[in-house]
Parts: C-alpha cells; sequence; structure tokens
C-alpha cells in the first residue's frame, strides 16, 4: 500500500494543536511509517508555492479557524485537492475563543488593538492596512473577516476531532482511522457520543444547587460534583473522548470538546442549569453571578459555530 | 514537493518574499526589496495574523482569563497561563501560597525543558545539526534523526514528553494547563507524582549536558558555525531585558524586571507593575505585530541603540542582563559562554542557541531541585481571596522566547475592563526586523539567490525562535515566501523555495 | 414604522397553554394573528435552541406558554426548569444585543382564553416598539453560510 499523502495546516489558531501531534511522541515514527507528511509549515521547509502546485492530497489536517482571507484561501485550497479534510481541534471545529471577538466588529478589535491598549500611543491611529506603499514597493497582508469562523464555513468537513488541543487518545485515533481508510460518513465526530459527564468519577448526590458562584472566591472540592458545589461546569454540554482530564485537575470542564448531538453548545447548557438550578422560586439574577458574562462562561470555545454567533451591536461586554 | 534545492536564481531589480517562514511557530512573510545591481534595498518581516485578545478579553470574568488567554499560544502555553493567573492574583492583592509558587514554578521549567528542546531539535537546530545548505526535505526533524541514529531520536523525543509530562503533572494538561486558579493551584502533587518528577528531572539533567555536547561538536568545533558566532553582519547592538532574582541571577518564573544598555551597564530594574512607565509599542502599517521599545530612550525606526530603544528578549538577553545562573552546572556552562565571547552583553543572534541550552540545563536542574523541597507535595496549595478592592494586575513571567507580561484592569464585579499583552516576540519584533535587514544585505549581496542562502535568512529569525502566535495574539497563524520585485515595485517572479 | 407586523413563534404547553388558546378561539376571544403555535408537550421540552433558532431565522418574539406555577405542571416541575432556562436565555440575549423582552414566558391555564388572548395582544404592542428583530438586518455574513 501507498503511504498517505497528508497535509497539515496551521490556520488562526495558536499552534497548540501541532505541538499536540507531536506530543504523540514515540508513536509518532510508528505513525510516520504509513503516511507521508508533505506540508507541515511548523516543522518542515515547504512553502506556500509549493501547495499549490502540489498534486491531490490523501489527507488535509487543519487546526485553527478562519481569521482572515489568507486562512480562507488555503482551506478552500486544501479542499479541492484532498480526498478528506479533518478540521483538528476546536478552533477548527467551533472557532475557538477567538470566536468571542465575534461579539463585537473587526473594528472595534482593530480599535482596542491599535488605540486603546495602556502601550500604544497612536494619536494619528495608525492601523495595519491591506496594502503598504513602502518606498520601495508594495507590502500586502491578508485582510482581517468580519467574523471569526469554524472551517465548515467555508469548505466541506469529513472528520472532526475537537479538543484544546486533540487529546493523544483521539489523534492515535484519527491516524487509524484514517490508514483503514473507512468510517467515512457524513460530520464524523472521533470522539465519545456521549457527555463529559459519563466519563467523570465526581460523586452526585443532590442533582439540585440553589445557585451559580465565582470560581475566585470558592474552596473547589475534589470529590463532588462541579454543578452541585454551584460552579458552573460544561460537562453536561460537551463532547467527551477526553477522560475528563480538566475535571480530574479539580477544575470545572471549559467545554472544548465542543458539541454534542446538538447545534448550539451553550443552548445545551442552558437546558442543563435550567435542570439543575432550584425550582422552588424564580432563580435571581444574584444567583447567576457566573453568568454575569453568559457568552464567555456557555461558548468559551464555541461561540463562532454556535446558532447566532454574534453580537448584534458594537460592544463585547457582558450584561 | 518541487525540488529546489541547489538552484541558483539571479535576481535583479528584484524582490524576494519567503513564505511562509518555515520551522518556527505561527505565520511570517519576509519581503526583500533588491536593487538594479542585485543589491538588498530593504527587507520587511510581515506577520499577516490577528486574533485580537485585547479585545476579546474584555467583559470576561477574571478567573476565565488564565484559561482563555492560554489560547494566545499552544506552544507557551504554560507562560501565557500563569502569566495570566500572577496577573489576577495581582489583581485581587493574593499571594499564592508557599508550595504553589514552587508548583508554579516547576510547571513552568517543565514547559521550559520541552520547549528549548522542541527548538534545538525540531525548528532551528536541523540547520546546524543537518546543515543549512542541506535540500530543504532533509532540513527537519527526520533528518537529524537520520543522521544521528534513532538512539539519539528516541531520546530527544523521551526528554521532550519528559517536559510536556512534568507540566501534566503539575497542570492538568501539558498544553493549555488548567490548575492555575486565583490564590495558587487547584490541586497538589502526590508523592508518587513527586518521585516521577524527580526520575525525570534526573534524567533531563544529563540530556541538557549531551546537548551542550553536541553543540559543542557541531557549533562550536565547526569552522563555518563557529565563525557565524564572530560575524558582525550577524550581531545587533540593543538593550536587554529580562527577570532577575534577588541576587541577580536568571528566574524564569519570578523577579524583577532587569534592562541593560548595550554597553552592559544597568539602565533600571523595576517592578512589573512599573513596565508601562518604560515600555512603548509603535505600529507599522506593514504588519499586525507591533514594535515596543524604550519609552525613555525613544523611538527613532529600524535602527539599533543606544539612539533607538529596540531591546530584545529571550535565552541571550537573560543571560545579557544576569550575573549568572542559580544552579551549579549551568552556571559552569554560563561562564565557559562568557570566557569565549570575552564580552558581556553578547550581541551575536547565533548565541541565542547557545544561551538556550544553557537555560535547558538550568530548569532541569531547577526542577530536580524543587521535586526535591520538602514542602513540594504540601497539601495547602490555595488561599481563596477575602473581600477586597481590585486593582490593575500585573503578571510577568520568562516565557521560552523571552519576557512576558499580562495586564488586565478590573470592574468593580471582577470582570475585565481592559487587558493588555506583550509577549516575548512582540518585544523581539523590532530587533528581528532589523536582523533580517543586515543578513539579507550580506547573505545576498550579487543578487544571486539560490534556496540555501533563503534559509539562511531564515535561520536569522529562527535564532529568536520567534512565536508569530504570540506576537498574533492581535491576529492569526507559521509560513515564509519569497517574491521578487522589480524596481518599480511589481511582482516579477515568485521563488517556489 | 406603524404597518410593522410582527412575527411571533409561540411555544405552547399542550395540557395548559395550548388548551388556552384554543379556549380563546372557540370563545371568540379575538388576538392578533401574528402568532405561529408549535404545541409542545411541555414548556419542560422547550429547549433553549428552539428559541435561538427562531430568533436566528428571523422571529421577532417568542412568547412560550405553560402550566401555572408551583404545582399544574403535568411532568411536576418542567414548567419551572422552563422558568430557570428563559431567565439565563435572557441574560444571553441582552449580552448578544437582542432586546431580552423579545422572549416572553406566561402562565396561561386551559380555562384563560381570555388572558391568552391579552397578553399576546400585549406582546405584540411591545414587540411593534421594539420594532424588527435586529438580528434580522444585521445577519449578513452568517446567513450566507447557510
Amino acid at each position: 500500500m501507498s503511504k498517505l499523502k497528508v497535509a497539515v495546516y496551521w490556520a488562526a489558531g495558536c499552534g497548540g494543536c501541532d505541538v499536540g501531534l507531536l506530543d504523540v511522541n514515540e508513536a509518532l515514527l510508528e505513525v510516520l511509517k504509513d503516511i507521508d507528511i508533505v506540508f507541515w509549515p511548523v516543522a518542515m521547509d515547504v512553502k506556500y508555492k509549493d501547495l499549490e502546485s502540489l498534486p491531490n492530497l490523501d489527507v488535509a489536517i487543519v487546526n485553527g479557524s478562519i481569521r482572515n482571507e489568507e486562512n480562507e484561501h488555503i482551506v478552500k485550497l486544501l479542499r479541492s485537492k484532498a480526498r478528506t479534510l479533518v478540521a483538528f481541534g476546536s478552533c477548527a471545529c467551533e472557532g475557538g475563543t477567538q470566536g468571542l471577538a465575534n461579539l463585537g466588529s473587526k473594528q472595534d478589535m482593530l480599535k482596542t488593538v491599535y488605540e486603546e491598549t495602556p502601550t500604544t500611543g497612536n494619536p494619528q491611529a495608525v492601523k495595519p492596512s491591506r496594502v503598504f506603499k513602502a518606498p520601495e514597493g508594495e507590502l500586502y497582508l491578508p485582510d482581517i473577516l468580519e467574523l471569526n469562523k469554524p472551517i465548515e464555513s467555508v469548505a466541506k468537513v469529513d472528520y472532526y476531532v475537537s479538543g484544546c488541543p486533540p487529546p493523544v487518545k483521539l489523534i492515535l485515533r484519527l491516524f487509524q482511522i484514517l490508514t483503514a481508510g473507512n468510517a467515512q460518513g457524513p460530520k464524523f465526530y472521533i470522539g465519545s457520543d456521549k457527555s463529559v459527564c459519563d466519563e467523570c468519577r465526581r460523586e452526585r448526590v443532590s442533582k439540585t444547587v440553589q445557585s451559580m458562584n465565582r470560581l475566585y472566591r470558592r474552596a473547589l472540592d475534589p470529590e463532588k460534583c462541579f454543578l452541585e458545589q454551584g460552579l458552573l461546569c460544561m460537562g453536561p454540554a460537551t463532547r467527551g473522548g477526553c477522560g475528563a482530564k480538566c475535571v480530574e485537575a479539580n477544575v470545572p470542564c471549559g467545554g472544548c470538546g465542543g458539541r454534542l448531538n446538538v447545534s448550539d453548545q451553550g443552548a445545551r447548557m442552558i437546558g442543563a442549569l435550567g435542570s439543575i438550578l432550584t425550582t422552588d422560586e424564580p432563580i435571581s439574577i444574584g444567583a447567576l453571578e457566573a453568568l454575569k458574562d453568559p457568552v464567555g462562561a456557555l461558548y468559551k470555545y464555541c461561540f463562532s459555530s454556535s446558532l447566532i454567533g454574534r453580537g448584534v451591536r458594537v460592544g463585547g461586554g457582558g450584561r | 514537493m518541487e525540488e529546489a534545492g541547489g538552484k541558483t536564481m539571479v535576481i535583479v531589480e528584484g524582490r524576494l518574499t519567503i513564505d511562509p517562514v518555515t520551522r518556527l511557530e505561527g505565520h511570517g512573510k519576509i519581503d526583500i526589496f533588491m536593487d538594479e545591481r542585485g543589491g538588498v534595498k530593504n527587507a520587511y518581516l510581515q506577520v499577516p495574523e490577528l486574533r485580537g485578545f485585547e479585545r476579546f478579553c474584555v467583559g470576561r470574568l477574571i478567573e476565565d482569563l488564565p484559561r482563555i488567554t492560554s489560547n494566545i499560544c499552544g506552544v507557551c502555553s504554560p507562560a501565557h497561563h500563569l502569566a495570566s493567573v500572577k496577573a489576577v492574583d495581582s489583581l485581587l492583592g493574593l499571594e499564592p501560597t508557599p508550595t504553589a509558587a514552587k508548583l508554579r514554578e516547576m510547571m513552568h521549567n517543565g514547559y521550559m525543558i520541552a520547549d528549548h528542546i522542541l527548538n534545538f531539535y525540531f525548528l532551528s537546530g536541523p540547520d546546524f545539526l543537518v546543515g543549512v545548505g542541506e535540500k530543504p526535505a532533509e532540513r527537519n526533524i527526520l533528518g537529524v534523526l537520520k543522521k544521528y541514529g534513532e538512539g539519539v531520536g528516541r531520546k530527544v523525543i523521551e526528554h521532550r514528553a519528559y517536559g510536556q509530562r512534568i507540566v501534566e503533572i503539575v497542570g492538568g494538561k501539558a498544553v493549555h494547563p488548567v490548575t492555575g486558579v486565583p490564590g495558587g493551584l487547584s490541586k497538589p502533587i502526590s508523592e508518587k507524582e513527586r518521585k516521577e518528577i524527580e526520575k525525570m528531572a534526573r534524567s533531563c539533567v544529563e540530556f541538557a549536558e549531551f546537548t551542550l555536547q553536541l553543540y559543542d561538536e557541531e557549533v562550536l568545533k565547526n569552522a563555518d558555525h563557529r565563525g557565524l558566532l564572530v560575524d558582525e553582519d550577524f550581531a545587533l547592538t540593543s538593550y536587554d531585558a529580562g527577570l532577575v532574582d534577588r541576587e541577580g541571577h536568571v528566574n524564569l518564573y519570578d523577579g524583577d524586571i532587569k534592562i541593560t544598555a548595550p554597553d552592559g551597564s544597568t539602565y533600571a530594574k523595576i517592578r512589573p507593575e512599573e513596565y508601562f512607565d518604560h515600555v512603548a509599542e509603535e505600529i507599522m502599517e506593514w504588519t499586525y505585530v507591533k514594535f515596543p521599545y524604550l519609552r525613555r530612550v525613544g523611538w527613532r525606526g529600524l535602527t539599533e541603540a543606544p539612539e533607538n530603544g529596540v531591546f530584545r528578549v529571550g535565552p541571550l538577553a537573560r543571560l545579557n542582563v544576569a550575573k549568572g545562573m542559580a544552579t551549579s552546572k549551568a552556571q559552569r556552562e554560563y561562564e565557559r559562554m562568557v570566557e569565549t565571547f570575552k564580552r558581556k552583553p553578547i550581541n551575536n543572534i547565533f548565541a541565542y542557541h547557545w544561551a538556550r541550552l544553557i537555560e535547558l540545563l538550568y530548569a532541569s536542574e531547577r526542577v530536580l531541585e524543587l521535586s526535591l523541597d520538602e514542602e513540594i507535595t504540601d497539601e495547602n496549595v490555595r488561599n481563596i481571596p477575602q473581600e477586597s478592592t481590585l486593582k490593575e494586575g500585573f503578571g510577568v513571567v520568562e516565557a521560552a522566547r523571552g519576557l512576558l507580561l499580562h495586564w488586565y484592569k478590573p470592574t468593580e464585579d471582577a470582570r475585565v475592563e481592559a487587558a493588555n499583552f506583550i509577549p516575548p516576540t512582540t518585544c523581539n519584533n523590532p530587533a528581528i526586523n532589523i536582523s533580517i535587514r543586515k543578513a539579507a544585505g550580506k547573505i545576498l549581496r550579487g543578487g544571486a539567490v539560490d534556496e540555501a542562502s533563503l534559509n539562511r535568512i531564515e535561520v536569522v529569525m529562527r535564532a529568536y525562535d520567534p512565536c508569530m502566535a504570540c506576537a498574533s495574539h492581535i491576529l492569526g497563524g507559521g509560513k515564509v515566501e519569497v517574491n521578487l520585485y522589480s524596481a518599480d515595485g511589481r511582482l516579477r517572479r515568485s521563488v517556489s523555495i | 414604522m406603524s404597518e410593522f407586523e410582527p412575527n411571533i413563534v409561540c411555544f405552547a404547553c399542550n395540557w395548559c397553554t395550548y388548551a388556552g388558546a384554543d379556549m380563546a378561539g372557540t370563545s371568540k376571544f379575538q388576538y392578533p394573528p401574528n402568532l405561529k403555535i408549535v404545541r409542545v408537550m411541555c414548556t419542560g421540552r422547550v429547549n433553549p435552541e428552539f428559541v435561538l433558532e427562531a430568533l436566528k431565522k428571523g422571529a421577532d418574539g417568542v412568547f412560550i406558554g405553560g402550566c401555572h406555577p408551583p404545582s399544574d405542571c403535568h411532568y411536576v416541575n418542567g414548567n419551572l426548569k422552563a422558568r430557570n432556562r428563559v431567565q439565563i436565555l435572557k441574560l444571553l440575549l441582552t449580552q448578544l444585543g437582542v432586546e431580552p423582552e423579545r422572549l416572553r414566558l406566561e402562565w396561561i391555564s386551559a380555562s384563560e382564553g381570555e388572558e391568552f388572548s391579552r397578553k399576546v395582544r400585549e406582546f405584540v404592542e411591545e414587540l411593534k416598539r421594539l420594532g424588527p428583530n435586529p438580528l434580522k438586518e444585521s445577519s449578513t455574513e452568517l446567513s450566507e453560510l447557510e
């Protein structure tokens, strides 16, 4: 059997997914017996021009989200060349934390970054521009898109592996599936079909709680369900497969595993909160301190892929 | 892949674009403008990405920031996680418990081990270990493995994994750790975990010594490579900044910020809270990354110090500002390096690699020391804040690539009103741009351009171990392209390398 | 803007509000025709996704009607869970820039036909005051992705 030709591309993201790939460690040497990585800028000297001239690929693995026109161009190019496209990691699957920027406009973002931070005295409001006429010639930058988007918004995705970054176990399963060439299908998720709660070992007793509180003021009980402790844990709304790692480390689930059989992860969490919060009296706003920033709390990794996915008006603050 | 290694292209009146710059973390693009005689007129390093963390951290709960801002960079995620949690502590007027502080430092040094190994063997090292002029397809970690054999390869992978494992034990996850919470950590470590860390740290100390020997063999004893270390074209005069402990030694997790002038004298020694009094940032229209400089020295464009406030951070800068290393083996290596150069500050950019390996040894020794600390398995790892008035929070650590600062201004209800991040690659951005201009002028003299000479330009950049993800926290991605432009500024040819 | 006729999606519980709407009909209590009623077995079945999807697809308001608390619910406390969810959804909508008044939860029993028609009239008036759903006007890029 000839080796699979694989390209790895880092769109708008942090590079943690590339490090995650390295973290399969010795197994990487095994994996490389079955696949040929033909494009991986972080580790190899291959340029974009090479990509344009590459013949067809078997697999393109994309991490990061679509934040500028270059991301979009390369992902579409990869899609046109690859038999299988993998959205790898929370940014690729759900848009990632940078999706929180969709609460405000692109202009808000540029203004804050280049004019309002305390280290930038910028009275002329200089901002990076798409075309810059340097004395020697023109320089080009890719334009930032109005909204941050997950990969599926610009190209059909065959496999989804969520997680920030995807856990090693799931990466190995991805390579098994890719080399075996089976399990094709629309929206095929590599991960558990159950929630993080299914993998969580904590004790659940009352299944109800009076309020959702701020974590910074609370001691963390290592045995008891976080929701029952009155702390917001995204476990019920989040795809498992990670072994509930964060919860094992005694912090609530942040939701990086992404949507589970719904189109809106935050809405699913609201559903779960509705069930666990006390029903005796109408819940007061004071009892929902952990939800002072509902988008940050419920859509930390998935705002871009959520149903509404953007703020209507300028302003990215809480309520 | 197009086979281009070895091809020679002569470019006249051109412009060269290297896109993407490869084997570094994040996206970058170098444009080089040539004149009629094939000399270099100018060169620009552009970072084509911005994600806007300063914007979308606004409105978030303060306790969410260590997890959100870790996503600024997945390569340096423990550094961002810890700088952030330190900033949140400072905002709440809170100190971590002694054990929590030690565990955080342990996590941080574990990260440093993994990251410095990543840089030397995977990213910039292949240029020295495999050869800067080798075929692109060989010039990577796989080429390193091929040359040194699977035994060395397994050692490299194993010890990088140890660094990651130390982060995982203390931080919960190796990439994007999660245990940093206001006032300390969410969990202690067990005696079993301590033993595992001790064992890994011992092995890392040996591996760091092995790597320094390898550096000796391949760089110091290789006339070409050694020549680079003293080549004035690869020197850059700048200020240096880094964290030092009370004794003036390098400390990667905590301390005062010391800034030294190009002549080695102390320019300032400040607390993190004073950072903004000293550092300001300039914006250029041709890149999304800003240009930090020393406010009081001023900004005079892309020129060298002392007239211009350009400063450098990272392994070499840290060793330049410090009196030495706080651990014995690393101190001996430090002394050997200073003796070799017979000067301080050392300003040749290729010395970054050497400094990085000395730090690898230091970080390994420091994790070992901490693993033997009596308090390290103590269960008291968190102080819970009492009611307090919130103030601006500053958090500073030394990321692998240099000084990293997080700053948050809180609202009354403990959300973020404003945030600022100054990551190391942003600090180095002016210096990297100046270095590339100087190096391009030397390397491309006469207009002969081949893949190897273009790679030499990238080598200059890789010395800084630039992390474009960090720098682009403001936009998003890792890459370089070389375009040739004629004197009238039109694209004549693109070179595929 | 006096011509603006809001488009309302109503989720009505089978046992109380749906029957109440029926009662309004049989008793000939008039209410404006802006309402599209979706019958659900219980307000506890109203997944928060339904609300967001209705608003995303252009509804100017969402009206949820269920059994009186605390104990009229045929499924013990589905109505009370819905009450919690609506509370949180309103916080979310506010942050998104959508007026929280566009989401309304009312308790209307099977016998309260007149109450039903009155609440609907009130809601229509309120939505006329608020104007069209802002998501409808500004959702350019996202709707292109559909």
